[in-house]
């Protein structure tokens, strides 16, 4: 089945990363495929490329990049809520460009785009499970 | 692609916490792709929905008047919990007089605010094809 | 459906809420915190009729993470992350209790 998630809170805070990330993960091993995983409210905080957790605990970014869920086209479907994003100051480079600021802090493995792709995850999945707060 | 049915679940209050500006946004945008949406208002989430609020004292953007614009936008079912607003003292009365022009019907304004018991929420969610909660 | 709670009743109404509006056929799944609500003893536990109908899950890693794993309600039916993600495939429409 095609299983999309939202994630409404950062990284660490909260254990809703977490566990959003180990559901897709146990989605993944079980042959299910992860259609998009869209990052709303805080959530937009674990797409930073510049998080340094302590080396004995988890790098919940890192974990989120090493599902590598990516699209036919080969894009990331790690969606990062532009809106969001950009009140919190979490930009890439498109955004930094557009919006006059010398730097930009999106992991790779995750893009940033429109509140569409939460409806358009909707409407493609087969079931869609939101995790926050 | 069938339409499918989209429920917004807000059970928090405005101002206090971003979810319910958030989730407003993202209502605004998913009117544009022509689902079946509504909206289920519990616990505090009611008070997004209540008359009078007046934001200039927390220099915070008061955007409770966005709720009338839905309507235009076909986005007219807005189901309330009537034990929430019970439980809280508020009514009908207390809520925003949000409405929509039905165009089957010579443009006739109706009201977009249901207040429904629990056990008709519990049927309409069970209706749903897809629950974003915020 | 499937409701997912992760809150504990001691500390939101989350738990409260979803069973004012669960249907016959829909199961809960407590998972983080919500595993609080399905200790046994527990002054606030509202769980003894759906689970004594089989219809109310736990999350085994947040129960063993929070040392509750002896402490469980009757009838309260443990699932690892595979079995979440059973639940989500069998029960159609996920709803968040956030």
């Amino acid at each position: 089945m095609k299983i999309s998630i939202q994630i409404n809170e950062g990284p660490y805070q909260h254990q809703a990363s977490d566990t959003a990330y180990q559901f897709a993960k146990a989605a993944i091993a079980k042959g299910h495929e992860i259609f998009r995983v869209f990052f709303y409210h805080d959530g937009v905080d674990n797409a930073s490329r510049f998080t340094v957790p302590p080396q004995d605990d988890r790098n919940i970014v890192n974990n989120w990049a090493s599902l590598d869920i990516k699209n036919a086209d080969g894009e990331p479907e790690l969606v990062v809520c532009v809106a969001a994003a950009l009140r919190r100051g979490m930009l890439d480079e498109g955004e930094a460009g557009k919006n006059g600021i010398d730097g930009n802090n999106i992991h790779p493995a995750f893009r940033i785009s429109g509140l569409g792709q939460l409806i358009e995850a909707g409407i493609q999945s087969d079931r869609l499970v939101v995790f926050g707060d | 692609m069938a339409i499918k049915k989209f429920m917004y679940l807000n059970r928090r209050a405005p101002y206090g916490t971003v979810y319910a500006l958030e989730s407003l946004e993202v209502v605004l945008i998913a009117a544009a792709f022509d689902q079946d949406v509504s909206l289920a208002f519990m616990d505090d989430g009611v008070y997004q929905l209540v008359e009078g609020q007046k934001t200039d004292g927390i220099g915070m953007k008061n955007f409770s008047k966005t709720f009338h614009a839905l309507g235009d936008y076909d986005i007219n079912q807005f189901f309330v919990s009537a034990e929430s607003l019970e439980e809280r003292g508020l009514s009908v009365d207390d809520l925003m007089p949000l409405v929509w022009e039905d165009e089957d019907d010579d443009w006739a304004e109706k009201p977009s605010i249901k207040v429904v018991p629990n056990a008709e929420l519990t049927k309409i969610m069970s209706e749903q094809d897809v629950c974003l909660s915020f | 459906m499937l409701h997912t709670v992760n809150k504990s009743s001691f500390e939101r109404n989350s738990l409260q809420s979803c069973l004012n509006t669960i249907d016959d056929s829909s199961v809960i799944l407590l998972i983080e915190d919500g595993v609080i609500s399905a200790a046994k003893n527990s002054k606030s536990f509202m769980l003894a009729e759906l689970a004594t109908q089989g219809r109310v899950y736990a999350l085994q890693g947040d129960v063993e993470a929070r040392g509750i794993s002896s402490k469980l309600a009757d009838n309260i039916k443990l699932v690892d992350y595979a079995g979440f993600v059973d639940l989500v495939i069998e029960n159609g429409t996920a709803v968040s209790w956030v």
